[in-house]
């Protein structure tokens, strides 16, 4: 099988509502596809904590989701700030979250954590005052 | 093993919408942290917080928690009700703390 699906997202930068909504799309595309539920969990959480962290650390951007017959890849890219240190970022409880989405639960620096544990290939690429492109596979 | 219906006959909790009422209930969890939870909370648990926003929705659906039981009093709004229902999550509300609702789940559960 040859075949690969791709799907295509614009995330918007400033809206906490909607936040989340094209990782449950492709929870839900995975589901009808009949992949097994560990494998659309894992695909579900690195999604939306890279997608939440467009809209609050980026002003938004783009994901597309490229499925497979081996892996389901998660290519995240923004036109945000940058990441300065990144090994920095990575680790657990480190966060730049402003105050009012702390309060809506945001900030505890485990996000990029969650994407490493939860994908078996990850790698950020970013640039300060360009972007940052968050690569992310599930083997299949 | 209990299921989300298990918690609703129990009766401890103000039921806020029933979701899927056959899904189970393996363990409960309690963080307020979004991101916390969703590396954390185990699959088919029960998620007890006082965060209420759309955010706990999205974490809860992502991550397959079968039901969140909102602690101190916390609040939905009606719209997150409504789409708690669509995702087939259940809801509870109750005045008691964190740790007392996770505690009269945990004696369900064993
Ligand atoms: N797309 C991005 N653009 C710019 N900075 C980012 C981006 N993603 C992450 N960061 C930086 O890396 C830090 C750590 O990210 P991480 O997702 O682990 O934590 P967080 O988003 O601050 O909190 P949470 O635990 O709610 O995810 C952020 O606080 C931010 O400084
Ligand atoms: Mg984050």
């Amino acid at each position: 099988m040859e075949e690969q699906l791709i799907f295509n997202y614009t995330i918007p930068g400033d809206d906490f509502t909607r936040a989340g909504e094209a990782s449950s799309s492709v929870k839900n595309k995975l589901k009808k596809m009949g992949l097994d539920s560990g494998t659309i969990r894992k695909v579900s959480i690195a999604m939306y904590e890279g997608e939440i962290n467009m809209v609050i650390h980026a002003d938004g951007g783009a994901i597309t989701v490229e499925i497979s017959p081996e892996k389901i890849r998660m290519i995240l890219a923004d036109t945000g700030p940058g990441i300065a240190d990144i090994d920095k970022a990575m680790e657990n409880g480190y966060s730049t979250a402003p105050e009012e989405v702390r309060s809506l639960g945001f900030g505890a620096g485990m996000g990029l954590p969650n994407m490493k544990k939860y994908t078996d290939y990850m790698n950020i690429d970013s640039t300060v005052g360009v972007g940052t492109t968050v690569t992310m596979d599930v083997y299949l | 093993m209990i299921t989300t219906q298990t918690l609703i006959d129990a009766g401890i909790f103000t039921l806020k919408t029933q979701g899927d009422p056959a899904k189970s209930i393996k363990k409960v969890f309690c963080c307020d942290l979004l991101s916390i939870a969703m590396g954390k909370a185990p699959a088919e648990s029960a998620w007890v917080t006082v965060m209420g926003n759309r955010n706990t929705l999205a974490v809860a659906s992502l991550a397959d928690i079968s039901c969140i039981v909102l602690a101190e009093g916390t609040a939905f709004q009606d719209a997150e009700i409504e789409c708690a229902s669509q995702e087939g999550i259940a809801v509870f509300a109750t005045e008691l703390p964190i740790f007392d609702a996770a505690l009269k789940i945990q004696e369900l559960l064993s």
